[in-house]
Formats: C-alpha cells, sequence, structure tokens
C-alpha cells in the first residue's frame, strides 16, 4: 500500500523469482532448476482470467468504440446485424463542427471546475478543522461523513429531487419563511443556472466524505513537533499551514483533486436521476450528449464518437494521476 | 491519537478551551449538515402522507407510520428485484474475487515483465467515461442476445470489480511477510499449501472488505442494469425505485421508504469494512 510495504516485499523476490538473466547470473549453478521455469510462468497463469476478462469488458469495446466512430451505425444496422458503413472522419467532423457539442462540453468543464473547487476547498477546511475537534465531535462528525458516503447514488439522488421538489420540497418551505412566499412553488430546473446548482450541491455533498476521510488520514501524518516548534519560532497559523502541514499532504491533496476532476468530468447519473431519467438539452454534458446521440437519436455512431472525443480530452489528466501515482510508489 | 494530545494542547494556554468549544460547534453543524438528507430520508419514510404533500414541510413529523413501507412493498416486482439484485451482485462478487485474488497474488507476490504494465492498465480503465463502454457493450450484448439476461450484467459488473479488488487485495499480499510463506516451503509445503495455509487465512479480513466494497457497488449499480434489462421482471432494486416516479408524478413517500429499504444493508456493510479497512491501512502503517 505504501512505498515502504512495496520495497519490503520486493527484493526477497527479486533474488528468488525474477526470470530474466540478470539478477540469475549471481545466483548458485542450482536456480536453473525446472522447477524455477515453472515459477517463472506461473503468475502468468495467475493473471491470465483477469487479463481475459478485462480485454472482454474494457478492451473489446474500446477497439468497438474507435471503429463505430469510422462508421454509421444507426438502428437498422443494430436490429439487422448487417455490418455498417465505413464513414472515414465523418462523425468527428459533423461533432467539431456542431456548435451544440461546444457549448456541451464548455458546460461540462465549467461544472467539473466549480465542483472540484468547491469539494477540494471545503474538504480541506472540514479536514483541517478534524484535528482541533474534541474526541466525541470528531467521531460523530466521522459517522456523519460515512452515513453521507454510503448512500446508493440512485438514493441520494431521490433525497435531493424531493428537497428541491418545487411544491412539496423543504428548500422552497424554509426559503419562502424567509423571503415571502413567491418561493413555494418555485421550480428549480426551469433556470439551467438554479438546477445545476442543486446538481453541484448533490456532487459535492457525495464527494466531500471522501476527501475529507482521505485528507484527514494525511494531516494525522504530519508530525506535531514539527507543528509546535514552528509555533514556537513565532510562525502565524497560516504559515504553519503553508511552511509544515501542506508539504506534508500536498502529494494526497494533489491525487484527490486529479481523481475529483475525473469524476466530476464523467458526472453522468446525479444529472440523470435528477431530471427523471430525460435530461432536456440544457443539462446535457458530454457523457449525457453522447448517451442522449446514441439511445435518444439511435446514432450510436456518433454516440461512440463523442466518447471517444471524451476519452482523448481525459487521457491527459489520467497520464497525469498515473505519474502521481508511479512517484509516490504505489505503482512498484 | 489525538486524543492523547489533546488534554496537553488544552492546558497551554487559557483561551484555548474557548476556541475548542467554537470548533466543537462548528464540527457539529457540518454534521448535522452532512446527515440532514439522510434524516430527511427516514424521516420521510416514516411520515404520513398528508405531510409529504403539504406545502408546509416540517422537519419533526407530527406521527410515525409505516403505511409507505406497506405502498412501496405493494409496488408491482419488488420480490423479483430483490431476487434479481441479490442474484446478479452475489455472483458477479464471488467471481470477481476470484479472478482479483488470482492477479493480486501474481503482483503482489512475482516480479514478472508486464507487471507494471498490468497495474497501470487496471488504474487507467476505472477512469473511463461510463457511456464509452455503454454503447458498444449494448451492440455486442444486443448481437449476442445477452440484453434482458442476467449474465449479461454479471459478466460487466464482475469485471468492473476486477481492477479496484485487484489493487486493494494486492495491498493486503504485500503485508504478509513472504518469510512465513517460505518457511512453509522449506518445511514441506507446496506453493499451493503455503497459499491455502498460510496466506489463504491472513488474507481473509483483506478479502471480506474488498468483497463488500464490490458488493456494495454491484447493488448501488443502476445505469448499466437499466440499459441492459429493460423486462419489468428482471429489474434490480435500483431500476425498480424509478418506477415510483411516473407521468402522473412521484409518490416520494413510497420512494423514501424503498429508497430506506435498499440503502440500510449498505450503510450496515459500510461501516463494517470502514473498521475493517482502518485494521488494514494501521496494520500496514505498523509494518513500514
Amino acid at each position: 500500500m505504501t512505498a515502504a510495504d512495496t520495497k519490503a516485499a520486493g527484493p526477497p523476490l527479486t533474488a528468488a523469482d525474477a526470470p530474466q538473466g540478470g539478477p540469475l547470473a549471481k545466483q548458485p549453478p542450482g536456480a536453473g532448476r525446472p522447477k524455477r521455469k515453472k515459477g517463472a510462468l506461473l503468475p502468468y497463469l495467475l493473471i491470465l482470467p483477469a487479463i481475459v476478462a478485462l480485454a472482454a469488458v474494457y478492451a473489446y469495446p474500446l477497439v468497438k468504440t474507435v471503429i463505430m466512430s469510422f462508421q454509421d451505425m444507426g438502428r437498422r444496422e443494430l436490429w439487422t446485424g448487417e455490418s455498417p458503413p465505413w464513414v472515414g472522419f465523418d462523425q468527428f467532423t459533423n461533432i467539431l463542427g456542431d456548435p451544440e457539442f461546444w457549448r456541451v462540453t464548455l458546460r461540462t468543464v465549467v461544472f467539473m471546475a466549480v465542483c472540484v473547487v468547491a469539494t477540494m476547498a471545503i474538504g480541506l477546511l472540514i479536514s483541517l478543522l478534524m484535528m482541533r475537534l474534541s474526541t466525541w465531535v470528531r467521531l460523530t462528525l466521522t459517522t456523519a461523513l460515512i452515513a453521507a458516503w454510503s448512500m446508493p447514488l440512485l438514493v441520494a439522488s431521490s433525497i435531493f429531487r424531493w428537497l428541491a421538489d418545487s411544491d412539496y420540497g423543504l428548500v422552497n418551505t424554509i426559503i419562502a419563511k424567509f423571503a415571502g412566499d413567491d418561493w413555494l412553488g418555485h421550480n428549480w430546473f426551469l433556470d439551467p443556472v438554479q438546477g445545476f446548482t442543486v446538481i453541484a450541491a448533490l456532487v459535492i455533498w457525495g464527494a466531500i466524505p471522501f476527501v475529507v476521510i482521505t485528507l484527514y488520514a494525511a494531516l494525522t501524518q504530519v508530525p506535531a513537533e514539527l507543528e509546535e516548534a514552528a509555533q514556537l519560532d513565532g510562525a502565524s497559523a497560516f504559515g504553519v499551514f503553508r511552511f509544515v502541514t501542506w508539504p506534508v499532504i500536498k502529494p494526497v491533496f494533489i491525487m484527490v483533486t486529479t481523481l475529483s476532476v475525473i469524476w466530476d468530468f464523467n458526472v453522468f447519473g446525479q444529472i440523470w436521476l435528477l431530471r427523471g431519467n430525460k435530461p432536456e438539452p440544457d443539462y446535457e454534458t458530454l457523457g449525457l450528449y453522447s448517451f442522449s446521440k446514441a439511445f435518444t437519436s439511435t446514432s450510436f455512431s456518433q454516440g461512440t464518437a463523442i466518447a471517444l472525443i471524451t476519452v482523448l480530452m481525459l487521457s491527459g489528466v489520467a497520464v497525469y494521476y498515473l505519474r502521481q501515482l508511479m512517484k509516490t510508489g504505489e505503482v512498484e | 491519537m489525538s486524543a492523547s494530545t489533546a488534554p496537553v494542547k488544552e492546558g497551554l494556554r487559557p483561551d484555548r478551551k474557548k476556541t475548542k468549544l467554537g470548533y466543537n460547534v462548528l464540527g457539529l453543524v457540518i454534521a448535522v449538515v452532512m446527515a440532514f438528507p439522510v434524516y430527511w430520508l427516514i424521516i420521510s419514510a416514516l411520515r404520513p402522507n398528508h405531510e409529504i404533500r403539504s406545502y408546509d414541510q416540517t422537519l419533526w413529523p407530527s406521527s410515525i407510520t409505516f403505511d409507505n413501507f406497506a405502498r412501496a412493498v405493494k409496488q408491482p416486482n419488488f420480490g423479483t428485484a430483490i431476487q434479481s439484485s441479490l442474484i446478479i451482485s452475489i455472483t458477479a462478487v464471488v467471481g470477481g474475487m476470484i479472478i482479483a485474488t488470482l492477479a493480486a497474488l501474481a503482483v503482489g507476490r512475482f516480479r514478472f515483465t508486464g507487471r507494471r504494465a498490468l497495474l497501470m492498465v487496471l488504474i487507467l480503465v476505472q477512469m473511463l467515461p461510463p457511456t464509452a463502454m455503454l454503447i458498444p457493450i449494448y451492440a455486442q450484448l444486443n448481437a449476442m442476445g445477452g440484453l434482458n439476461e442476467y449474465w449479461g450484467v454479471i459478466v460487466v459488473y464482475l469485471v468492473s470489480t476486477l481492477p479496484f479488488a485487484t489493487v486493494m487485495i494486492r495491498g493486503f499480499v504485500v503485508n504478509i511477510p513472504v518469510e512465513l510463506e517460505e518457511s512453509a516451503m522449506v518445511d514441506g509445503c507446496t506453493r499451493m499449501g503455503a497459499f491455502r495455509r498460510i496466506i489463504f487465512p491472513l488474507l481473509a479480513p483483506g478479502l471480506a472488505a474488498s468483497s463488500i466494497f464490490a458488493l456494495v457497488n454491484a447493488w448501488n449499480e443502476y445505469l448499466f442494469a437499466y440499459i441492459l434489462m429493460n423486462e419489468d421482471s428482471k429489474y434490480t432494486l435500483n431500476v425498480w425505485l424509478m418506477t415510483f416516479t411516473t407521468e402522473r408524478g412521484t409518490d416520494y413517500g413510497a420512494l423514501m421508504a424503498a429508497s430506506t429499504m435498499i440503502a440500510l444493508p449498505v450503510v450496515v456493510f459500510f461501516m463494517f469494512i470502514q473498521k475493517k479497512m482502518a485494521t488494514g491501512l494501521t496494520s500496514g502503517a505498523v509494518k513500514g
């Protein structure tokens, strides 16, 4: 799990099981016995089922996504099983030339940015607060966080849809108490900006527990002596955070931020469910746009082409995440 | 850890106590905000229907009733939905755990060419947007006659548990000292024997945590289930929840009652692994 563990388990194995010639050269001649050869094959046998499964459900569909993006597969081809005609880059030129696509992309990016910034800022503040709480308050807060975390997405979405309901929602009742009865019957989803505010609240509420619990775990790793020494030397609260705490939690913070970027870019269920399984065009993000092209307009090729563009957009973030993981020794 | 340091800090300066009180109040307010939707779920499920369909929502119900639960249970296909959810999640998790354990042993215990590549692939596939998979899988299952069949969804769920399960179980594998296994083999155990007698018992808590995690994920999934299974009688519980919303509106009372029933096992399981996860993480820390 940590770099130390991996390294602790690593070296004895390298000597005994490495299939390559390098380390074996130093070993006594006995190392070449048939038993060792079996050992070299064993790991491949062990990963074979996983590889086959991943190939079937991830690799094959991904290849198929690429292929379908260069074809024109509609409802007819789906039901008759005829192979769809090849259209070259037509799907991509259509999509990239469609202003709707750029509106959707902008909406997705802005929504993602707002959610990530809010989630990380609130999450960091709560985790810092948790360091300063009495034990019983911290346990209460942790329980509340875990209860929120464990809500199934569909259940959480139903609750938020109910809270923001125009006629019988609690949110309208409470606002009306302060701002007048005009707010009774207020429909939050007529204006997409207000609608996305409700959706963002759901996304942020759902993401905070993971962020807080992970950041809090990182904060407990900050040596208390260092913080105290900095305080004694006259550092302000912000100075202690900036120069003592932050460097320790930075790798975890970056990791969680990167994951949030990817998750919030791919937000699908929350929007889909809050809009009653048929989001209006104004509520489409890239995932939903691709979905509605494929399943509502039954142009599967347009859908896969949009999905492919999304994958390419995210691949940069994914590679960055992987590099961070490798830096911390998680992929050793 | 902080429990022991807290009193010392309090003693440092007289104003500490006041600040601490402020922090505690803030902490409790945040706890209330975070837990509120969960509270609202349970309280709405237990509230009489006339209070639910009211313009003046109250934070506390005037009386407690189980009418909503009765309506939820009577909703068509409740029984078959439980059955579908159980069949699909359990089969997928059991299959997924076997394959993931094998792969985790290989990745955690052996150094072989392609090991790092496999780990990278496992991490990367988790970042693919669901729609990139959904459309081709839908088309493929349609061609193979796998739509509306349990096995189609089971295969998808099984494989989607593999990436994190493999990485997670590998974390537990590397924490088992390799010397234990080696000494068993010196004492005459075969590699399989060493696995069965030494590794597996030590791995059991990790496997339990990973399978519960996978089970919760499979139980909560709705998108693939919704697209790949169109027959009412094969709906999983999550898709069945959607039937409470009709053209005429949503029966929120029954929906909240049904949601409570579906979320309850998840919350219980989650509390359970939370402890296991903490143990797993601390054991790792002690060893390092």
